[in-house]
């Protein structure tokens, strides 16, 4: 066993780092605030290579490892967990699904765009009465010889505005239910598809999150991922990546939270003498470091069993359930031992806390995790 | 043209420093080392420079006097996007050993520009940029603000009391710069990053130079006295105080 991280995986964390602190954090008070996307630093993180990090280079990515992935996505989403997710959702999900099961000319076609950041990636699979449970699509897609019609409502879809290439499932023989399924490489701009406003989330604020409406939208034949009726195995076997790093963006916003309790907590004064000194403080900042440390460390084993085109079914669906429960239990303690200070937004600790909420429901809720968990134990 | 920037390898910024017991080393355990704040604004520059230049520039190299363990900062600065870089096998010892091996290396590859930060955020002796010069008979130019190179010609901005000096210089020179001289330091892109590795580091032996400097003893700052507080009203306590422990009256 090697826990060493390589050379050009500590240069990632640190370039990863260095935006952040440099870019994203002088303003995202104000764009959580105003609901501002962080357009500015999405073109920057675009010629910094970030939309194509795992892409191959013959696609123009930067053909890195998944390792590498995660630690840029964990420093990111300490300081801004809202630019975290439209990188996670491009790259884990739509590049990621082009690349890995797409036909050659999709990728050619598709990637190259993608990988530079000129295109943002959104993936929409969620609808208004099909959440968790992802077989119950409502929108179709009729085949109609030479292309598809697809028609229905998308719903809490990230980047539908700013992004450019959708990837969306829908379901085209309802009798034969999710093995009817399929996905589709959609342009944005493609006629017929209109967006619900922006919706006014509680956190990951910046980030554009909208229903997207698809009303006679066509789409040619050569659009669809894979063999006819797999787009619900590949949006599976897609969740299964895309857990990683929505587990990673997590121990990013609990590590972003410890880093600032840890600092107030040696520096504010309570009965004569610093916060830290403390049991109660201690302790908290102690039971925070262990769960901190246990979620890293199921992010990087999952990374490297994908890595070494291992199976990572089950690890990913731990570390995503393990890393958001104990992101919500972190930042909400972060809250705690910053006292009054912590509940007004100038010290960041409430904007970390309300974003942690959301990574136990997207991409799976932690109740689905546990499905997943559970079910592959009771196999056989 | 070919412009090399001299790069500093030293502990970050943030780093809480801490000497060995008989405070004669510098306790290196758990220090990250980082390119020298200043060569990182030099590269930067330099790097803007060679894509403004048409191709007039043709690379930007780096040089570093450091042992193997340097290699990873080097690497960041080829990551960052220089060319390639030179390694002089040999512990940093005093300015005066590093101007002369870095002077050695740039007489045998003919530089037309050299570029070093203004000093090392470790010691900060300000020193290395015009002893190269010196070494190499070339023309120096320190606290350099603002660096204007076009179609081969350069105007160098530099601060003096109270403003700025304009100056034209042919190559080859030394240009010593300072913050100003670009906005922010490059931050490694993805490609650049795997790159990195590809492009040549040569490393070459020291020649014989004396050190010039012997360090007898590192001091820490005393620690800062507690404050003390003392009542509004009671100021026969203060001039107490004042007169009997801090003895500035």
């Amino acid at each position: 066993m090697n826990f060493e991280l390589t050379e050009e995986q500590l240069m990632i964390k640190q370039a990863a780092r260095d935006f952040a602190v440099r870019e994203l954090l002088p303003d995202v008070l104000e764009r959580d605030a105003k609901c501002i996307y962080p357009e500015r630093q999405i073109k920057m993180l675009a010629e910094l290579g970030f939309f194509g990090i795992m892409v191959d280079p013959k696609y123009g990515g930067g053909g890195m490892d998944s390792i590498s992935y995660v630690l840029a996505l964990e420093e990111i989403a300490k300081i801004d967990a809202a630019t975290a997710v439209i990188i996670a959702v491009h790259n884990s999900l739509t590049a990621y699904g082009i690349e890995h099961y797409g036909n050659e000319e999709q990728k050619q076609k598709f990637l190259p765009a993608l990988a530079s950041g000129e295109k943002i990636g959104a993936f929409l699979l969620s609808e208004p009465e099909a959440g968790s449970d992802a077989t119950s699509q409502k929108t179709i897609a009729e085949d109609k010889g030479d292309h598809y019609l697809i028609n229905g409502t998308k719903n809490w879809i990230t980047s539908a505005d700013h992004g450019g290439t959708y990837i969306v499932i829908a379901q085209t023989y309802p009798d034969k239910k999710h093995k009817g399924i399929n996905a589709f490489i959609v342009d944005r701009n493609s006629p017929g598809i209109t967006l619900g406003p922006h919706e006014d989330k509680m956190g990951m604020r910046s980030s554009d999150t909208h229903s997207v409406m698809f009303t006679d939208v066509k789409v040619p034949k050569e659009n669809r991922i894979g063999e006819d009726g797999f787009g619900f195995s590949f949006a599976m076997k897609l969740l299964d990546g895309g857990r990683i790093g929505i587990a990673a963006q997590a121990i990013g916003i609990a590590g972003g939270a410890f880093d600032l309790a840890l600092k107030y907590s040696k520096e504010r004064k309570a009965f004569g003498t610093e916060i830290c000194n403390h049991q109660a403080i201690a302790f908290k900042l102690a039971d925070m470091a262990v769960k901190l440390e246990n979620g890293r460390n199921l992010i990087l084993k999952c990374a490297w069993l994908k890595d070494q085109g291992k199976s990572y079914s089950i690890e990913s669906a731990m570390a995503k359930q393990y890393c958001a429960d104990s992101a919500m239990e972190i930042t909400t303690e972060a809250v705690q031992i910053h006292g009054g200070y912590g509940y007004v937004k100038e010290y960041h600790v409430e904007r970390l806390m309300r974003e942690a909420k959301v990574t136990q429901i997207y991409e799976g809720t932690s109740e689905i995790q546990k499905i997943v968990i559970s079910r592959a134990l009771l196999k056989d | 043209m070919k412009i090399l920037v001299c790069m500093g390898n030293v502990p970050d910024t943030t780093t809480k420093i801490k000497f060995d017991s008989e405070m004669k080393k510098l306790d290196t355990n758990g220090i990250q080392w980082v390119i020298n704040p200043w060569d990182e604004l030099a590269l930067t520059r330099a790097l803007e420079i060679k894509e403004q230049s048409g191709g007039k520039i043709e690379k930007v190299s780096v040089i570093n006097i450091g042992k193997a363990d340097a290699e990873p900062t080097i690497r960041k600065a080829l990551a960052i996007g220089a060319d390639d870089a030179y390694r002089v096998d040999a512990e940093p010892s005093d300015s005066y050993y590093i101007a002369a091996q870095i002077a050695e290396v740039a007489k045998k590859e003919n530089f037309d520009i050299i570029m070093c930060g203004i000093e090392s955020s470790d010691f900060n002796d300000a020193a290395v940029g015009s002893m190269l010069a010196e070494f190499l008979d070339y023309p120096s130019v320190s606290a350099v603000s603002s660096f204007e190179f076009n179609d081969g010609n350069v105007k160098l901005k530099r601060d003096i009391d109270g403003g700025k000096e304009t100056i034209v210089i042919s190559t080859p020179f030394v240009a010593i710069v300072q913050k100003g001289i670009c906005i922010n330091p490059r931050i490694p892109a993805m490609r650049g990053i795997m790159m990195a590795r590809t492009k040549p580091i040569t490393v070459s032996a020291p020649v014989e130079t004396d050190s010039l400097i012997e360090t007898t003893i590192f001091e820490l700052p005393a620690s800062k006295a507690a404050c003390k507080m003392v009542d509004a009203e009671d100021t026969d306590k203060l001039i107490e105080l004042l007169h009997g422990e801090a003895k500035v009256l």
